[in-house]
């Protein structure tokens, strides 16, 4: 399988965008909570994202991505609906273990609200209540509200500067949900780790089950170059094969952001020599950077 | 009739290897091996006694007729030496250069009880390389036996696997998970111990037997053995996915930035060609000072590799003692030419890290050989007070590897205790209609056992489809190569032309 074609191309903001792939094999074995490895080109690196949606019927699978390093900047200018990807694999890691709880609340924060919606949608579909919280920057860079409301019993917004729902981190939206909601029995934050850190802190004297999807650095994504592992409280885990997710309550937040930064001063190069190339040979978009 | 020869009429001395220069290659991904010429393969087929014994052909694991192809050498006929290969090895360039020879033909040499073994291993890369050079492929006649086969891993284990049911007649898929197909002789061998386009030439030989090679497919998760077994109709499915999960100490430290597995920088620097950052987009923490743990093979090449993206010093830290090392000593060999220092006896206790989490150094401990273990091996065990530190900024881990948990999680194989797929004598898996070999059922080992398993599996599908286990009959010759003049022009040394 190569030459993966992308079907549809939306802009949730400067920075943020969704790809629909075309994989119909893909899309009838995923499930929640699974990412894939996405190759652009041929020299391209190998990042892991984690699939946020997919749909047996249409053959897709949906990816949202953000602009922050070199590939990510690079796909945002290149992968237009028609445009195809050098290399997608997938869906790797442990589905969600979704089931056996009355009420979930699903945390997304920033880009961390794509991949939360199949895990609520499951969540939804296996009878729980499902409360969300999803936390942007601001009205203007929101996405997916529409689709979180089709599956969540409740849905609290949460923005940085309060221009829509509350003013507030997604933890602010959690306390209050769990203050409306006593009987919540599991939960759930995708988002940066700094964020899921603090959401685990916030359930962690209730003693709610929570879960966390974790996405390393990887090369491979199928255990074979533990540059993934993850340390928690009772040893090391690859997160490609062991997880995606881990418990909360489990997960060495510190030892995951300070292993995030481990090739920053490559990714630093990658860029500048990016954007270098971008302005000898006037590709479009270069000015934007 | 020539003499018979013994060995006092041979050479004495095994021919050398003709090598780039060790400082120079250390800095460069050349190959470090270049070859024997003509004139050395000639020379050191000489030295084969043609004993009638034949120790080397049990010493192989795929059982080449090694005297036969020597013997062709000899005369001079090398394509009737690659035919002789080929027979039974599908990858002479790749073996040639990555068997532990040592350990196997070489290892019970004839004329090695009196003086060094013959260079076996030098005569089959002399022959994979020339097959390569003049465009030979043994394609043999395939009669269609409505089979179909899977096969998931595009090592070695698959690879041989693959050109055997292909050559029975299988419709033959091959899986990968990586975007290009090879496995460890890709992503982990570095080229300049076995160049990239070696592996594309054995590969693309494989495609024209037919095989089809999937790449980017994570079997398991994209589709399970079962439904390859019942929805996508395979008939037989052979597993060799590798060992992956690579093994660390569990001392503190592990999760410093600085710290990686040996797979982890081969795959970065070999397969994503890391060391052409920033052309290529995949990067590398280049050490400059570099600690690589163990002592096997792959610790050798990540100590290589690690001298090769420019690091000034490059350790290599092991518990046992050299005699203990289980990389090939030509390995061993290279690696201190090339300015790779050793620290035998020597056992990692802690990787020290500063203030940013990055690693700034490695307490060890000496150790001394006490009484053997279980593998025979003496044990090694720490000198009391003999703890020391030193500066390093990269620490790579080479121990080994644990079994990869995917296919465990995915179906109802039946997995022995240490989490590798179980399988019995004839590599049959608790699933009916499912083989496993390599890595994946005997945990790490070499290239050339992972084929022997990859052939071992592929006779007893055969049995089991039904299928018999026939000589390799090649394709016909084109007409104008027969015999037309009265005799067959391989016996006239004359070059073969193959229409297929």
């Amino acid at each position: 399988m190569s030459n993966f074609e992308i079907v549809t191309r939306e802009d949730y903001s400067d920075v943020t965008y969704m790809l629909e792939i075309r994989h119909p094999v893909m899309a009838k074995a995923a499930k929640a909570g699974q990412f894939v490895i996405v190759m652009e080109h041929e020299h391209g690196e190998r990042i892991p994202l984690t699939l946020a949606d997919f749909d047996p019927d249409e053959g897709t699978i949906t990816l949202v991505i953000q602009a922050v390093g070199k590939t990510t900047r690079e796909m945002q200018q290149r992968c237009q609906a028609g445009t195809t990807l050098f290399a997608v694999v997938g869906p790797m890691g442990i589905p969600s273990h979704i089931g056996g709880r009355k009420k979930v609340l699903c945390v997304g924060g920033g880009l961390g609200v794509a991949p939360v919606y199949p895990q609520a949608r499951a969540w939804a579909r296996s009878g729980a209540r499902v409360i969300g919280v999803l936390g942007f920057r601001n009205k203007g860079v929101m996405f997916w509200e529409d689709k979180f409301r089709a599956v969540c019993d409740e849905l609290i917004v949460c923005t940085d500067d309060g221009s829509a729902g509350i003013k507030g981190l997604v933890t602010r939206g959690m306390e209050e949900a769990m203050a409306k909601h006593a009987d919540i029995d599991e939960a759930l934050a995708i988002g940066p780790p700094i964020m899921m850190k603090a959401c685990a802190a916030v359930t962690k004297p209730k003693n709610i089950h929570t879960v966390v999807s974790l996405n390393p650095v990887m090369v491979d994504g199928t255990g074979m170059c533990g540059g993934c592992r993850v340390k928690l409280l009772d040893g090391v885990k690859f997160a490609c094969v062991d997880g995606p997710d881990f418990d909360a309550h489990m997960v060495d937040f510190d030892d995951l952001m300070s292993r995030l930064a481990r090739f920053k001063p490559s990714e630093q190069a990658a860029m500048k020599k990016w954007e270098d190339d971008c302005r000898m040979v006037g590709a479009p978009g270069a000015e934007r950077f | 009739m020539a003499k018979k020869k013994t060995i006092r009429t041979i050479p004495q001395e095994r021919t050398p290897m003709p090598e780039q220069d060790a400082k120079e290659r250390a800095r460069n991904f050349k190959e470090v091996a270049c070859g024997y010429t003509l004139e050395n393969a000639l020379r050191e087929a000489e030295r084969c006694l043609m004993c009638a014994d034949e120790p080397c052909v049990r010493g192989c694991p795929v059982s080449i007729d090694i005297p036969h192809f020597i013997q062709k050498i000899a005369e001079k006929h090398y394509h009737g030496a690659y035919d002789v290969i080929t027979d039974t090895n599908l990858l002479p360039a790749v073996c040639g250069r990555v068997c532990p020879q040592e350990n196997q033909c070489e290892g019970v040499c004839t004329v090695g009880d009196t003086l060094e073994p013959v260079a076996i291993g030098r005569l089959e890369r002399f022959i994979g390389d020339m097959a390569i050079k003049e465009g030979w492929v043994n394609l043999p006649h395939i009669e269609p036996s409505g089979f179909r086969v899977g096969i998931v891993g595009s090592g070695p284990a698959g690879m041989a696997c693959a050109a055997d049911m292909a050559k029975a007649g299988c419709e033959v898929v091959v899986y990968e998970a990586f975007h290009e197909p090879g496995g460890v002789l890709k992503y982990g061998i570095p080229d300049f111990r076995l160049p990239n386009d070696v592996i594309n030439v054995e590969i693309d030989k494989l495609k024209q037997l037919g095989v089809r090679f999937e790449c980017n497919t994570l079997v398991g998760r994209l589709f399970t053995i079962e439904q390859m077994l019942t929805e996508m109709g395979y008939h037989a499915v052979f597993l060799g996915t590798g060992a992956g999960y690579p093994s660390f100490m569990g001392i503190p430290g592990e999760s410093l930035n600085g710290v990686s597995s040996a797979n982890e920088l081969l795959t970065r620097c070999n397969l994503m060609r890391g060391r052409d950052f920033p052309n290529f987009d995949t990067p590398i923490q280049p050490g400059r000072r570099v600690a690589v743990i163990g002592a096997g093979n792959t610790a050798m090449d990540a100590l290589r590799v690690s001298l090769r993206l420019g690091a000034e010093k490059v350790y290599c830290v092991y518990r046992r003692g050299k005699a203990e090392a289980p990389a090939r000593a030509e390995e061993i060999h290279h690696a201190g030419e090339e300015g790779v220092e050793f620290h035998w006896l020597t056992s990692p206790v802690e990787v020290l890290g500063d203030a940013k989490s990055n690693v700034r150094g490695m307490r060890c401990q000496k150790m001394e050989l006490g009484e053997p273990d279980s593998s025979g091996r003496r044990r090694p065990v720490p000198v009391p007070g003999s703890e020391f530190e030193f500066e390093c900024d990269s620490v790579v881990y080479a121990i080994g590897t644990n079994a990869n948990p995917i296919l465990g999680q995915t179906s109802k194989l039946k997995l022995n205790k240490w989490g590798y797929i179980g399988a019995d004598g004839n590599l049959a898996t608790s699933i009916a209609g499912v083989w496993a070999g390599g890595d994946i059922v005997t945990g790490a080992a070499t290239v050339i056992e992972a084929m022997g398993a990859g052939r071992r599996a592929a006779r007893a599908m055969k049995a089991w489809l039904g299928l018999r286990d026939t000589d390799v009959v090649y394709a016909p010759e084109a007409p104008h190569a027969g015999r037309r003049f009265g005799f067959a022009p391989d016996e006239h040394g004359y070059a073969r032309v193959r229409v297929v």
